[in-house]
């Protein structure tokens, strides 16, 4: 007997739900047994994971600071994959944003905020857009996947950085590759006072209400749907498939960019080598846990960011390791993207040959 | 091919018979084959003869093990054959050479017949290489064994697939339109290969063609298919061109007894194509000139691969003329594009509708994906107005659908509804409407055509690509004939009939 | 001056180990017609797996049998769901590295950080034939020897290779000629994930001795840049490994001269990368894609 796959002609309504829960619950368990065998207990280490960071109010906004830049990529994933363009290099294109807007903030000394502000959110917008034009116009010109070229260029955005923080960035006080600090009116205004919450996650809350009606809602829209589902019909349809890749390309990068400056300008106020700690990934990850919808990839983003401070808050607690957080977000995705596919499909046994 | 066997050593003699018995097969909605029964002698050239979509090449994959059927056996002396696959297809001694070749372009010719005798590790490349050579010179099939396949001609890649499947021992080897690919010289070697083949190792060949002079030249028996039913089945010595594509093209059920008033009053010609020639692979088009008028319904008819399929991809703006050009209302286009096209005012419903359709999208969706513009201002789709232009439409092309349905989820006949309300609603000057009810029953066949009719009433000048003879007859005022890439005659509508056009498509000029 | 050529080569030998290993693995998965982004996190996984067994066994081939299987299970895991599943090949690739990334930098802690401490195994020595040239770790030696040979005669020369190569170019044609596609892909990424395996292992066991943080340091995504930039050949692909060495192994020297130590080597290290997308522009539209690259197969 040999297992095959076959494709369902019905489903009840409950699988698709059923197996995500599944999914989920595979996922804890197997976060459950990495706890235990650190030692903990695998409820409270759940409970300071999901619940106790929502108990204080230091606990949700260092939650929703830990969100803020997954906003931006899970968002700039969303919207190329809605395309049918497989960016995997949100990563370097925030780092690009980083460094556009490391670049304004430390020569930016006697703008006023007014300019400030909006000049290095442009500036790193402009500079992850610019990261990610090579790749899109290699796709749009000559046909040449993009999965490879956007991955490839991420390691060489950290490179760059880590380049100029040892070179002409390095910090002028201490000496350290880090750069100095950005001035004063480059820095994002606090929305949340007492607290660490910037304007940055209102600019993320901005960009994917932007994202969902464009997307959903507007002509152009309509032409990206339809080219990331049937680039040969949108064709014959006359619609403009590799301007319409070009422009998803760009306004991803663009994104992933912003949220660059959001971690310069809103957290950092510096530059360092480790002011991504994966985002750009991470946002590869949201986007498809979100099914690449927007509102989808903002609540997903903050969840993520609940993980993110309460695997540190277990991790203190219980002495459990904090990369705990990564680990159940990795699981989640390996276990759902699985059961989205399987909800699809029914295992027949058939009769093999020996 | 295993290696006992040796140099792709054809089993002389009496092989039994292989009988196809009852075979049905649906794909979804669509019925391909029904209760089909065929008999296949070894020696003998059996010609299967039919339109596209008739079920020529689903049986025959059946045969092969690349589809299995819904009921209905295949058996050979006298005992049921269990084919699931290539594999047991080729140990029962069937081969079979596709359409589209089943060769790995970049590898070699030795690579590439080892492939289906390759274990995990030993790989003797140099004694599949001698069996070639000695296979070769048996049959009379000369291929440079290390040649790369994408540096062959067409006719040589061919070669190959009949020398794999000769060397894998078949004494049945089944050839899906085998000259469609061919230049005429290539025809001619294949057609001696093919009588070779028969007389002289005495292998049984499966030929699909719609070519009536090849059948004619080489075929002992032809069968002859028509929308999944075996129509006739006879020696091929007695039956003329004419009587053949006859059988082929049917006189059915579908045909509306009566067709629509001449109508007398044409106006100005719309679309005129003025010596186009192009080449192609798969074909060529030459110093094709005509126009199609205001109201007019312009035919294409002809057999299969004459030239059809080129003009309808110069038509919709992928495909470069070599000369010639086409005007659309007195304006010249040089080297047309779909865009070009389509600012023009020519719109396209072409043969294969999934390809025009995007399937996870909305049918509202998808009915305004070619004027998206027109239904949105600057920040919005105008939802409303969408909706309401898909209702109308649904009502009035009788689509049976609601709007948010993804368009995916129709029947072929609504998905069709769906493209032609596309097409019509943006009131095009010129319709390229290229077989548009294949596969589709007889009530979403006739509304078809009746759209068709309306929209030339309309003042569309509507171009008809079909191979479908009833509805040409039925539906076009005029019936350009292709004959290799050429148009071979042009006649009146009204006084065509089954035979004349079926003379020209054979080629033959009153 | 000699004697800092020497250096430089000796030391590139071991700089190329993981990363040929690492990028042969990813072409015989590729030439099935696969993409594996799971490289890096397979390079991580098992040079953790590998340091850790072997510290807790004392034995450092057991480590590497260790190292070898896990990257063999991780294979699994990802035929399972591109194969099998047909999700996206890219999606579960990178899925892959972060789960294996997390999961052993959580290991990690637990079974060794928690106090403050470091895995450290006394690693295998190199094997001195004279000179610094041909002082190398036998893994090196093993590699370059015995592994690209037969590598080379598995793809070029063997039945498996050529049923690799036929599902990657054309699975409809191979299904065919009676070939399992699903089996064929799944035996190649299982191949693949065990030559990845060894690369991380490598660098655990032999060229460092201790696990750290990022230890694999982007080394996953160099060997997938040199499968591009070899155009799927393997001669190629080793030269491009060759070069990326000689260039790191050059700078660390350069580095230690005063004179040299404003330069950014950033720059000749991000090389290999823009070497590749360089590459891929200008050779346009002519690369030479495995035909049926990130295509999943169902039969219909």
């Amino acid at each position: 007997m040999k297992p095959r796959f076959a494709l369902r002609s019905s489903m009840p309504w409950w699988r698709g739900p059923a197996l995500i829960a599944a999914a989920a619950f595979v996922s804890f368990l197997l976060s459950a047994i990495v706890v235990r065998w650190a030692g903990g207990a695998p409820i409270s280490a759940f409970h300071y994971m999901f619940i106790s960071p929502l108990q204080t109010r230091f606990g949700i906004t260092e939650s929703i600071l830990s969100a803020t830049p997954l906003i931006f990529t899970g968002a700039a994933v969303a919207i190329a994959f809605r395309a049918g363009y497989w960016n995997i290099g949100a990563e370097g294109q925030l780092l690009a944003g980083t460094i556009g807007a490391t670049w304004v903030g430390i020569h930016a000394e006697p703008l006023p905020s007014i300019v400030g502000v909006p000049l290095i959110l442009l500036a790193g917008m402009l500079f992850g857009a610019l990261w990610a034009l090579v790749p899109a116009l290699l796709r749009t010109r000559l046909g040449i996947d993009e999965v490879v070229t956007t991955l490839l260029l991420n390691p060489v955005a950290l490179l760059i950085i880590s380049g100029l923080l040892n070179g002409p960035w390095r910090n002028s006080e201490t000496g350290f590759p880090d750069s100095d600090v950005i001035a004063k009116s480059t820095q994002l205004p606090i929305i949340w006072p007492g607290t660490r919450v910037h304007l940055g996650l209102a600019l993320g809350v901005i960009i994917i209400v932007l994202c969902w009606w464009y997307v959903g809602k507007m002509a152009g829209g309509l032409k990206l749907r339809a080219v990331g589902m049937a680039p040969g019909a949108a064709r014959i349809a006359g619609l403009p498939v590799e301007r319409t890749l070009l422009v998803a390309a760009l306004v991803s990068g663009g994104i992933a960019g912003l949220g660059g400056s959001s971690e310069v300008a809103g957290v950092a106020h510096q530059l360092t080598t480790g002011i991504s700690s994966g985002f750009g990934y991470t946002g590869v990850i949201v986007a498809t846990l979100a099914a690449l919808s927007f509102i989808g990839s903002l609540c997903v983003a903050l969840l993520f960011g609940l993980i993110t401070v309460g695997s540190f808050s277990a991790s203190r607690a219980l002495e459990i390791p904090s990369t705990i957080g990564e680990f159940v977000q990795s699981v989640l995705l390996l276990t759902v993207i699985a059961a989205l596919v399987i909800q699809k499909y029914r295992v027949v046994w058939t009769r093999g040959k020996k | 091919m295993n290696s006992q066997e040796g140099a792709g050593v054809v089993i002389h003699g009496t092989a039994p018979s292989i009988f196809l018995r009852n075979i049905s097969k649906a794909f979804g909605e669509t019925i391909a084959l029904s209760d089909v029964s065929l008999d296949l002698r070894v020696g003998e050239v059996h010609a299967l003869l039919g339109e596209n979509g008739a079920g020529k090449t689903t049986l025959m994959k059946i045969l092969y093990g690349l589809t299995q059927p819904d009921t209905g056996l295949i058996e050979a002396g006298g005992v049921a054959l269990t084919i699931n696959s290539p594999r047991d297809a080729r140990a029962a001694g069937i081969g079979m050479v596709t359409q589209h070749f089943s060769l790995v372009k970049n590898m070699t010719v030795v690579e590439n017949i080892a492939l289906a005798s390759a274990n995990t590790f030993s790989l003797d490349l140099a004694s599949v290489r001698k069996e070639i050579n000695a296979a070769s010179a048996k049959f009379g099939l000369e291929v440079s064994p290390d040649a790369v396949i994408s540096s062959l001609p067409v006719a040589l890649q061919q070669r190959v697939e009949i020398l794999k499947a000769l060397m894998s021992g078949c004494r049945y080897l089944i050839l899906d339109e085998p000259t469609a690919v061919l230049g005429p010289q290539d025809i001619d070697s294949l057609l001696e290969v093919i009588k070779k083949l028969r007389s002289e190792s005495g292998i049984g060949i499966v030929l699909i063609s719609h070519k009536m002079a090849e059948i004619e030249q080489v075929a002992d028996r032809v069968s002859v298919l028509r929308r999944g039913k075996v129509v006739s089945n006879s020696k091929v010595s007695g039956m003329s061109s004419q009587e053949l594509i006859g059988l082929m093209m049917g006189n059915d059920e579908v045909a509306v007894a009566q067709r629509r008033p001449t109508q007398q009053l044409f106006g100005d010609p719309i679309l005129a194509l003025k010596g186009i020639s192009v080449t192609t692979e798969s074909g060529e088009l030459n110093e094709v000139s005509f126009d199609v008028r205001s109201g007019e319904i312009v035919g294409v008819a002809g057999v299969s691969g004459n030239g059809q399929a080129e003009l309808v991809r110069v038509l919709s703006g992928t495909l470069a003329l070599d000369k010639g050009s086409v005007v659309i209302e007195g304006n010249t286009l040089g080297q047309t594009t779909p865009q070009s096209l389509m600012r023009a005012g020519v719109g396209m419903l072409g043969e294969d509708r999934h390809a025009s359709a995007v399937h996870a999208l909305q049918v509202m969706e998808n009915l305004v994906l070619d004027c998206i513009d027109n239904f949105a201002t600057k920040f919005q789709l105008k939802q409303k107005e969408i909706l309401e232009h898909c209702e109308s439409a649904i009502t009035q092309f009788e689509i049976k659908t609601t709007p948010k349905q993804p368009l995916g989820t129709l029947s072929g006949g609504n998905m069709q509804k769906v493209l032609l309300a596309r097409l019509f609603s943006r009131k095009p000057k010129v319709a390229i409407i290229s077989q548009p009810t294949r596969g589709l029953d007889v009530m979403a066949t006739r509304y078809v055509r009746s759209l068709i009719m309306q929209a030339s009433t309309e003042g569309t000048a509507v171009l008809l690509v079909s191979e479908d003879l009833d509805e040409v007859l039925e539906l076009a005022d005029r019936v350009a004939v292709m004959y290799r890439g050429a148009i071979i005659g042009i006649v009146d509508g009204s006084t065509a009939t089954r035979e004349t056009l079926g003379q020209l498509m054979a080629g033959i000029k009153q | 001056m000699i004697d800092i050529t020497q250096e430089i080569i000796g030391s590139s030998l071991r700089i190329a180990t993981p990363l040929a290993l690492a990028a042969l693995g990813e072409l015989v998965t590729e030439k099935s017609g696969v993409l594996n982004l799971g490289v890096e996190g397979i390079m991580y996984g098992s040079a953790f797996v590998g340091i850790a067994t072997a510290a807790h066994t004392g034995s450092l081939t057991t480590g590497l049998i260790a190292a070898l299987v896990t990257g063999a299970a991780a294979g699994l895991i990802f035929a399972f769901l591109t194969v099998t599943l047909g999700v996206n090949q890219h999606v579960a690739g990178l899925g892959l590295t972060l789960f294996m990334i997390s999961f052993s930098n959580s290991a990690n802690r637990i079974m060794f950080t928690s106090d403050g401490g470091q895995v450290r195994v006394d690693p295998w020595r190199p094997i001195d034939f004279g000179g610094p040239i041909f002082s190398q770790y036998w893994i090196t030696y093993a590699t370059f020897l015995f592994i690209v040979p037969l590598t080379w005669w598995l793809m070029r020369r063997s039945g498996l290779g050529l049923k690799i190569r036929a599902v990657g170019e054309n699975p409809e044609a191979a299904d065919v000629a009676g070939i399992d596609v699903t089996k064929t892909r799944y035996t190649a990424i299982l191949i693949g994930s065990i030559y990845m395996a060894a690369g991380g292992a490598f660098i655990t066991l032999a060229f460092v001795g201790s696990f750290t943080i990022n230890i694999i340091n982007g080394r996953g995504w160099v060997a997938l840049a040199l499968v591009i930039f070899g155009r799927w050949k393997i001669g190629r692909l080793l030269a491009g490994a060759a070069l990326f060495s000689l260039i790191n192994a050059g700078q660390l020297q350069l580095r230690l001269l005063p004179s040299f130590s404003n330069v950014p080597f950033e720059i000749l290290l991000a090389l290999p990368y823009l070497a590749v997308i360089i590459g891929l522009a200008v050779s346009g539209r002519n690369i030479p894609y495995p035909g049926a690259y990130l295509k999943p197969y169902k039969r219909h």
